[in-house]
């Protein structure tokens, strides 16, 4: 990141995605937890398509996300905040970024190796990443769920931290990301 | 019947013997379904069918071309194949084959044929038109698909009768390859 003056908070577009994007994850987390038992019905077909929907939503706004972050400058941490906490949040968003992006590939992957064409929205088709392979795709299942638990534990350190911050540190952390708490 | 034989032949009429049937190859042949499920293509496979093709290209309005398909050996994955084997769809229990039988094959010009013919599916049976060409390279390799409604045959009754997830048209792809030249009716 080139240096560039400081922001004291993000961006209306920046705050926008993140909360859009959270509230997208969490549905399609939900839905991938809550369908993968079900037994074979209709419904399930269609809880299946909605998850691969919102999958590939969150891959489209993850990547106009980053975008966006590659070309503004986020608002510095705090002054005083331990130099280990600033690399420890540096590295959660960073592993956040990648897993928005690897997550919903990894859903695309093991739905092409399992001989399921994504169509968006049931009217756009995805091109088809991987030949039909059972093996390869119960492998990228796997790795699509493991992603998934890893994203959750990192949402919740993400989520602590910024609590932490507004409640004990008494800093504007979490207020940057949710401006109408209003200025402290 | 013999005796007939001998004096038709005796007399010079035109004597019309049955063609041999031609080889198939399962190995490279298949038969597929496709349908549509929320507008995504899902193509399964039938691992198990026996075909008899008596096929003669120059004259195929007296071929004859019988396939029947082990709705058993339907394949996709595990869980869409207890489904699809089960009652609701194929019931394969009750209806353990689906019958293709010709009445009548005709040319329709540039190497393509269409077989006319009874299509049976869990006791359901209807008239369908089946277009395909034959390329004689290698013995000769039948290739074609037809749509079928799979409601008309009460494939996926009950909850899956709506056809927002599973649509009702189905695509009957076939490839079937024989390692013997069509036999020339003399």
């Amino acid at each position: 990141m080139p240096a560039s003056p400081s922001v004291s908070s993000y961006t209306k577009a920046a705050i926008t995605l993140h909360w859009l994007m959270f509230a997208l994850i969490a549905c399609g987390f939900a839905l991938g937890q809550y369908m993968a038992d079900l037994p074979l019905s209709p419904m399930k077909l269609r809880y299946f398509s909605w998850h691969k929907w919102l999958g590939v939503t969150i891959f489209m706004l993850a990547v106009m996300r980053i975008a966006w972050r590659a070309t503004h400058p986020a608002p510095l941490p705090p002054a005083g905040t331990p130099a280990w906490q600033n690399a420890a949040a540096g590295a959660i968003h960073i592993l956040l970024y990648l897993l928005i992006i690897a997550i919903p590939l990894s859903g695309w992957l093991h739905s092409s190796a399992a001989g399921v064409q994504t169509v968006y929205l049931g009217l756009l088709p995805l091109p088809d990443l991987l030949p039909k392979n059972k093996p390869l795709s119960e492998f990228l299942g796997e790795v699509h769920e493991i992603l998934n638990d890893g994203l959750a534990v990192l949402v919740a350190v993400h989520a602590a931290a910024a609590l932490k911050h507004h409640f004990v540190n008494r800093d504007d952390i979490l207020r940057r990301m949710l401006p109408f708490l209003g200025p402290r | 019947m013999m005796r007939w034989l001998i004096l038709a032949v005796a007399a010079g009429l035109p004597v019309v013997t049955a063609a041999t049937e031609q080889n198939v190859v399962y190995d490279k042949s298949r038969i597929t379904c496709a349908s549509r499920q929320m507008g995504v293509p899902v193509e399964a496979d039938f691992r198990q069918f026996t075909a008899r093709i008596d096929f003669d290209p120059g004259r195929p309005d007296g071929s004859r071309i019988s396939i029947a398909i082990n709705t058993a050996s339907f394949e996709f994955d595990p869980e869409v194949d207890d489904e699809v084997r089960g009652r609701l769809w194929l019931n394969a229990h009750d209806f353990p084959q689906a019958r293709f039988i010709s009445s009548s094959v005709r040319a329709i010009g540039n190497g393509r044929y269409e077989a006319r013919g009874t299509l049976e599916i869990k006791g359901a049976r209807s008239e369908v038109t089946v277009p395909f060409t034959y390329q004689p390279a290698a013995g000769g390799v039948f290739e074609g698909v037809f749509v079928i409604s799979r409601l008309h045959y009460n494939i996926g009754e009950g909850k899956w009768r709506d056809t927002d997830t599973v649509g009702d048209d189905v695509q009957i792809k076939f490839r079937i390859v024989t390692d013997s030249p069509a036999a020339k009716r003399k």
